[in-house]
């Protein structure tokens, strides 16, 4: 648990770099973390991002099969805008909680 | 003042022998995790795996209602052998196992295995097993890259911080 300051707000963080209350969130605070990972962010990124958002706030599990489903991306697309380990890149810049699913 | 080095995980090559969905299940979601965490994934598919990855049978995964001692009734009691064998509980029982699954968002084989190779992971199958079981790469399922003999196999698990796992 750490306070960072991120885009000019300080903010608590674990020690992994997820945000601690997600309602602090703003989307230049995701371009930060994205920067930091190596990303750029373009409005499907973005798209991605409100979409796990909601899928959070509503309470439901965060699989890699849904964002697959979305209609936003597929799957391939997924891995290409958050190359590595999308769900926890993605989550990460989303400023929601690390996903515990393990699909 | 002693340094600690760290060896992450980079490349897993998972050995998937047997064929019924407890078994093939266990193999896709190591191998997609391992893929959703960017680890390179390798996966082999020998004997009774080769169901996994043939189209005939990919939909028609059972699990063992017969000498099969962990299976519980629903509820905690355990699962009569006499009642195993009566036609249709196999079936039946697979049928919900496959139905609790899709409950929790976990897909159907094929998409499984579409879902591991959209994030760059590689599925194979045995030669050996493809030989004994008279199958074709043409049975095989679209998403199977290739057929390897088991020294081709090794050659892939070679590398720092590899490991092999036999489900």
């Amino acid at each position: 648990m750490a306070q960072k300051t991120i885009a000019g707000v300080s903010l608590e963080v674990n020690d992994e770099g997820y945000l601690n209350d997600p309602s602090q969130w703003t989307k230049e605070i995701a371009m930060e973390i994205a920067m930091e990972e190596g990303l750029e962010l373009t409005e499907k990124h973005f798209a991605i991002i409100s979409f796990l958002r909601e899928k959070f706030k509503s309470g439901e599990m965060l699989t890699i099969r849904s964002v697959g489903k979305s209609g936003i991306v597929d799957i391939k697309g997924f891995y290409e805008l958050f190359p590595g380990a999308p769900m926890k890149k993605a989550a990460k810049i989303s400023g929601i909680p690390k996903p515990s699913s393990c699909v | 003042m002693s340094t600690k080095e760290e060896f992450p995980l980079k490349k897993v090559c998972i050995i998937c022998a047997k064929g019924t969905i407890e078994d093939v299940y266990a193999t896709l979601v190591m191998a997609n995790g391992a893929v959703m965490e960017g680890i390179e994934t390798k996966v082999f598919f020998t004997f009774f795996g080769l169901d996994a990855i043939t189209k005939k049978q990919m939909k028609n995964l059972h699990t063992a209602t017969i000498g099969n001692p962990a299976m519980r009734m629903p509820g905690g009691l355990p699962f009569p052998t006499l009642l195993g064998m009566l036609p249709g509980v196999e079936a039946g029982v697979s049928a919900m196992m496959k139905s609790q699954m899709e409950a929790l968002d976990i897909p159907p084989i094929d998409e499984f295995l579409d879902m591991i190779t959209a994030g760059g992971g590689e599925i194979f199958a045995c030669k050996l097993a493809m030989d004994m079981f008279k199958l074709k790469k043409e049975d095989l399922s679209e998403h199977v890259k290739d057929v390897l003999t088991v020294g081709e196999f090794y050659g892939l698990a070679g590398g720092q911080g590899t490991q092999i796992i036999f489900t």
